[in-house]
């Protein structure tokens, strides 16, 4: 890992493989995967649709079994999902039936404590993210950016040590997008929870991550890991400067050398 | 364009009051038709002279419709308590659906009526062998739908769940049993239907009191009247066994889409 600094592991991954069956012959979804994500880092998974990104984000979570090689979560390997996890989708699955409240609390029921001692984090949680107000509306009565920080509410509820997201905001226009981004990072900034995050856009890869992780498919692949050497906090305009630009055509030009990205018009 | 405000006015009056709209139009075609074609009235009875007949013998309707009714409603929420309960067996075991369910589709293509003089031969001239048939034939539309909606989750939904790590119980009440619902009120809308269908067929088969009895007498004695007055409340009734559940549903499910548009265009 060249002259990263070494924290305590969250997710120490080697030799991974993840082979699902078929009757056509086997697919391997991910090959040799090697990992590491430190206490308190914030890291991107950033490839192509098919690269395995997905496949890891749920390996790590404990929602598939992988074939071989070694995965541990906080030192111990998996068999289900770790505690201390929370999860965004690029879809919110909020539930139709619930407030946005009772919806932000889904967690607490489900972990079986006591409603009321998390209604005012909730409450307050729903003020930081802009949704105060909205408390008692129901998921169809609010906008798609909206709604993604309600989901982002659920997950922090019962404060998490780790946070996967899996293409959280793919699903939003940019300047929500980039809302989100902004707040996101003043989280992570805040909170210092580790964070996996998994990212179509080179851009919001490089904008968030301590290090971003480039993917290849077939078989799904690590080709190589970029720590992102940028002060932070980090504004908007970051992405304009001449530093930003080196990072984003680095990995560019490794998607186009992986024949995942043909840019040259035909 | 005289006023835009009264075909706004009649626009509102029958979208309020569709159904009876609908209906009362009908029985006025019905009324006019019937005088200029002279339709003879043992064939075709007018509509004045079965609600003049339902006046006059209001008794004999009410006490044989409650019996008709109650039956029905023993059915219908012995079906909907068994059918959701079954549903529910069907999605957690794969050997049930297998077995169970695989039958219980392969049966709902026999036509179920057929069945009705076996269930009196089993469960006896009775109450018992009206609510076996109609429990029978409006079972089908309560598993089905149920097995669909607690099925149809978002597959997201239940991995988050998962990595809540709160255990199938609480995944089931919190989170596919609420999925369902809408699903299982669509099935219980079929299936309170049916099951007057099929209190009425077991009524046919052998009955002393009912609706159906009341059919099947006035038949002997080409009382064609009466046949109709029995059916005009068999017509009320089921009208209001449906809306009452689609009413129940608007006030259970205030989420569901389909009760979206209104609720917003009332304002909240």
């Amino acid at each position: 890992m060249g002259g990263a600094p070494q924290r305590p592991a969250k997710i120490r991954i080697q030799g991974l493989n993840k082979v699902f069956p078929a009757e056509n012959g086997d697919f391997r979804a991910l090959s040799g995967v090697d990992l590491h994500l430190g206490d308190g880092e914030f890291v991107s998974l950033l490839g192509p649709s098919g690269c395995g990104k997905s496949t890891l984000l749920r390996l790590i979570a404990g929602l598939e079994s992988i074939t071989s090689g070694s995965l541990e979560v906080d030192g111990r390997s998996l068999d289900g999902p770790p505690a201390g996890l929370g999860m965004v989708f690029q879809r919110d699955v909020l539930l139709d039936w619930r407030s946005i409240l009772d919806n932000v609390l889904l967690p607490v029921e489900f972990a079986g404590g006591r409603r009321d001692d998390y209604v005012t984090r909730a409450r307050d949680l729903l003020v930081q993210y802009g949704l105060a107000g909205f408390e008692d509306r129901h998921p169809w009565q609010l906008s798609g950016g909206m709604r993604q920080r309600a989901a982002i509410c659920r997950a922090l509820i019962l404060d998490p040590s780790f946070l996967i997201m899996d293409e959280p905001f793919g699903a939003l226009d940019a300047l929500t997008r980039d809302e989100l981004n902004i707040e996101l990072q003043r989280l992570w900034q805040t909170t210092r929870k580790s964070v996996l995050f998994v990212t179509h856009s080179i851009a919001e890869a490089v904008f968030l991550s301590d290090r971003v992780v480039v993917m290849a498919t077939r078989p799904g692949r690590i080709v190589e890991t970029i720590a992102i050497d940028l002060p932070r906090p980090r504004d908007l305009a970051i992405r304009e400067t001449a530093s930003f630009g080196r990072y984003s055509a680095h990995i560019r030009d490794l998607f186009e050398r992986h024949g995942v990205l043909r840019t040259k018009p035909s | 364009m005289i006023a835009g405000r009264a075909p706004g006015l009649l626009r509102r009056i029958f979208r309020a009051n569709q159904v009876v709209v609908v209906i009362v139009g009908f029985l006025v075609v019905w009324q006019v038709a019937g005088t200029i074609f002279k339709a003879p009235p043992y064939l075709l009875p007018l509509p004045s002279a079965i609600l003049a007949e339902l006046a006059a013998r209001p008794k004999i309707y009410a006490i044989n419709g409650a019996y008709t009714l109650y039956n029905t409603l023993i059915a219908f929420a012995l079906s909907t308590v068994i059918g959701v309960g079954m549903a529910i067996a069907i999605v957690y075991s794969k050997f049930l659906e297998k077995t169970l369910y695989t039958f219980l589709v392969a049966l709902n293509s026999v036509p179920k009526v057929a069945l009705a003089p076996i269930f009196v031969l089993w469960l006896g001239t009775g109450d018992a062998s009206k609510i076996g048939i109609a429990f029978f034939i409006a079972i089908f539309a309560i598993v089905v739908d149920a097995v669909l909606g607690l099925r149809s989750v978002d597959p997201e939904m239940l991995d988050l769940a998962r990595t809540l790590r709160g255990g199938e119980l609480k995944v089931l009440l919190k989170i596919r049993f609420p999925n369902a619902l809408p699903s299982i009120f669509a099935g219980m809308k079929v299936a309170v239907s049916l099951a007057l269908v099929g209190v009425i067929v077991g009524e046919f088969v052998v009955s002393k009191q009912g609706l159906g009895h009341v059919i099947l007498v006035s038949q002997g004695v080409f009382d064609t009247t009466a046949m109709f007055g029995a059916i005009f409340v068999l017509a009320f009734l089921g009208t209001v066994l449906f809306y009452g559940i689609e009413l129940l549903e608007r006030r259970l499910l205030p989420w569901h889409v389909s009760h979206r548009s209104q609720r917003a265009s009332t304002g909240h």
